[in-house]
């Protein structure tokens, strides 16, 4: 009995979203705003991370000159740490935009 | 540079350059319109696609020009790769996924396909073509240089050979982007970089140089140099040289002192430099040790400005790779959306491992062939450092190991892009059969071959940034908008467009043609033409947001359903894939059926296409 509901509420919230209904249309509404909430929160991240890298090394050069093993600090963080960074951030989106594709499908399936 | 022409070097080019003629011949016969591109290729899987993406995307300007510009400008070019890597998390955040779902293989498809104007897709493919005549421009200058360097042969006689192998390899209907061949180039050039960059180091290692000292770089054996181009070179300390040809517009021969400043050397003077000598460097980049490991030296266009320069190309860099027409249309090989993330996510780490390598071998280049930084031609720096460093077989295999590493890098990305572009034109321009196909190749071939012949010309890397400048301010806008914004018309799209490409697009053939001079106007009209994109950008993305405001009344009708394709998760059964025009059409003479969009079938496991 309670399975026989549960899939009459599936199909009725996919026919929801495909159709367009004012509730599927605020669904989608909402998953985009997350996705791109969630997106520009990780690009904002990045940017702010890398963008204040020749703001530093230009206001306190001191920095900029600091070594490791005779190699400038700037040079490994350019030369190395930069796609570390890149590659945990974006790791990290994928890990969270599917999570937010996950709780979208969980609504319709729920 | 005079050296004899080293054989195992021709070898490596010929055959670097016969195995992608020949695997691009045997490929298309294996692919057919099947289109391995197309259609099999929905299932290729993640890390397949991430190398295939990676192998086309690497083209000369990251295979040479990356260590040629970290040669010359230090700290600052660093930038450079870090933006051309970056820009794939851009891709990744704001595009990949929606852009699968949408079904879309190319950005003049999803304009179309979003805002429902067939004008606006024409325009988007306009913009589409100059973008990729312009990045062919210095791949096949970039072929020049390499055989001028390696073979001694003129420098139009390699723009010419290259130009004509990948045009003749494109209309003849080889080199189809095959994903394993792409996937291989990438393990190729790999190998090719990172393979001299490790020997390098361990003979770095047991040689006690530094590179940041306060002093100018040296050469360590007595030099002769030829200029090949006028060019304006600094001197930090006196320095005495011999020389035969014209400095600062005198005839001279014979031994003279360079007092510390600017000199004007003419095209075709020889200079001789003796063992242990200091090396004056080109005008505008830093000439010391100290000065060029610390930033603040701008990428080119001197100390002025230099933060300003280096954050337009962050914006440039950023924002412009997801706008690459060769680099998009790869995206569509992916089966679903989660693919297409997590293709750019692999992607973003194999070009992190690539580029560790090319800022190695920059900071060697400094060391150990710094007559480079002389002619300014730093490009070609990676060619160069294995022969000179080491003698005998094995920097002779080495430096054959990176010449066919530099030729593979020229052929696959020139001919992913002139595939691209015939694509594009000849459906959306001409009729799309196959001998229109063959008539767009060889007119978008022969249009930046006679550019890359005519112009002289920028640093590879600096060209391509360029590019990247004006694919941010034209087609990023028109698909972070189009994607996340239920506002967007086709006027405001069209409007942004014209706007962003005409200054972008401007400042660059002003910093081509006419470069402005450093001292004007203190040194802001050379800066912004050469790195537009902190204003170009903005202005096209304001552009668009306004008059799209200003035509509210024309929003399409179907972006509810349009919004819910692009953004709901396969599984859901939404989606759908487009129909194959641009990439098929030329081939349907062979009589694979076209495959037909598949209807929604929500029950369906993993989205439209199984």
């Amino acid at each position: 009995m309670l399975a026989e509901r549960r899939g009459a509420r599936i199909v009725r919230t996919r026919v929801e979203v495909q159709q367009q209904t004012a509730v599927g249309d605020a669904m989608v509404r909402g998953l985009v705003r997350a996705q791109l909430g969630l997106a520009l929160r990780v690009a904002l991240t990045v940017v702010c991370l890398l963008g204040a890298v020749p703001l530093i090394s230009h206001l306190l050069p001191g920095v900029a000159g600091v070594t490791i093993l005779g190699v400038p600090l700037l040079w490994i963080g350019l030369g190395a740490g930069a796609y570390l960074l890149l590659f945990a951030f974006a790791w990290l989106y994928v890990r969270l935009a599917e999570r937010n594709e996950q709780d979208f499908t969980d609504i319709t399936d729920a | 540079m005079d050296s004899p022409v080293p054989v195992l070097t021709v070898v490596g080019l010929v055959v670097a350059a016969v195995a992608t003629v020949a695997i691009g011949v045997y490929g298309v016969r294996m692919a057919r319109t099947t289109s391995d591109f197309l259609v099999a290729s929905r299932s290729v899987g993640p890390r397949w696609n991430a190398a295939a993406i990676s192998g086309e995307y690497l083209s000369a300007a990251s295979f040479l020009g990356v260590a040629g510009l970290v040669a010359k400008y230090g700290a600052d070019a660093l930038w450079y790769p870090v933006g051309f890597t970056a820009g794939y998390l851009g891709l990744l955040l704001f595009v990949a996924a929606p852009l699968r779902r949408s079904g879309a293989y190319t950005v003049p498809d999803f304009a179309e396909y979003r805002l429902g104007q067939p004008w606006l897709r024409t325009l988007a493919m306009l913009v589409v073509a100059v973008i990729c005549v312009l990045y062919l421009v210095p791949q096949f200058q970039g072929a020049g240089l390499t055989l001028n360097i390696l073979l001694g042969l003129p420098g139009w006689v390699g723009v010419a050979v290259v130009g004509v192998i990948v045009i003749a390899n494109v209309v003849g209907g080889g080199m189809r982007s095959i994903t394993f061949v792409q996937a291989f180039q990438y393990w190729l050039k790999l190998t090719a970089v990172a393979l001299p960059a490790l020997v390098l180091a361990v003979h770095f290692a047991g040689d006690d140089r530094a590179v940041d000292e306060p002093l100018p770089p040296t050469v360590v054996d007595a030099t002769t140099v030829d200029i090949t181009v006028d060019v304006v070179v600094q001197v930090a300390e006196p320095l005495t040289v011999t020389v035969r040809g014209e400095v600062d517009a005198r005839p001279v021969d014979g031994r003279i002192t360079l007092a510390p400043g600017e000199h004007e050397l003419a095209a075709g003077t020889e200079l001789a430099l003796d063992a242990g000598s200091s090396v004056p460097v080109v005008a505008g980049a830093p000439s010391d040790g100290a000065a060029w490991s610390s930033p603040g030296a701008g990428i080119g266009e001197g100390p002025q400005h230099h933060l300003f320069q280096v954050y337009s190309l962050m914006i440039a860099t950023f924002l412009g790779t997801m706008g690459l027409p060769h680099v998009l249309v790869r995206f569509y090989t992916n089966p679903d959306g989660r693919a297409a993330r997590i293709t750019s996510l692999a992607v973003i780490a194999l070009l992190g491992v690539f580029y560790l390598f090319p800022t190695l071998l920059g900071v060697f280049a400094r060391l150990y062939v710094p007559q480079l930084l002389i002619t300014g031609r730093s490009d070609a720096a990676v060619l160069l450092l294995p022969g000179s460093v080491l003698s005998g077989w094995g920097g002779q295999l080495l430096a054959a190991l990176v010449a066919s590493g530099a030729i593979a890098a020229f052929l696959s990305t020139s001919s992913g892009l002139l595939v691209s572009v015939a694509g594009v034109l000849s459906t959306d321009v001409l009729r799309g059969r196959v001998r229109d196909f063959r008539i767009a190749a060889v007119l978008a071939g022969v249009v930046p071959l006679l550019l890359a012949l005519s112009v002289t010309s920028l640093d590879l890397s600096r060209w391509v940034g360029q590019v990247f400048g004006i694919a941010a301010s034209t087609l990023c806008p028109l698909l972070i908008l189009g994607i996340w914004w239920r506002g967007l018309t086709a006027v405001g799209a069209a409007a942004g467009m014209i706007v962003g490409g005409a200054v972008a697009g401007g400042a660059a053939l002003l910093a081509v043609v006419a470069p402005f001079d450093p001292a004007t106007a203190g040194g802001w009209p050379s800066v912004l033409s050469a790195y537009p994109a902190a204003i170009s950008v903005p202005l096209a993305f304001s552009t668009m947001v306004l008059v799209s405001l200003a035509t509210r009344s024309r929003i399409p009708v179907d972006v509810g359903r349009v919004f819910s394709q692009m953004h709901v998760p396969e599984r859901l059964g939404l989606g759908r894939d487009r129909e194959l025009g641009a990439f098929d059409d030329r081939h349907s003479a062979t009589a694979v059926p076209e495959p037909q969009p598949v209807p929604d079938e929500h029950d369906r496991p993993g989205g439209t296409i199984g």
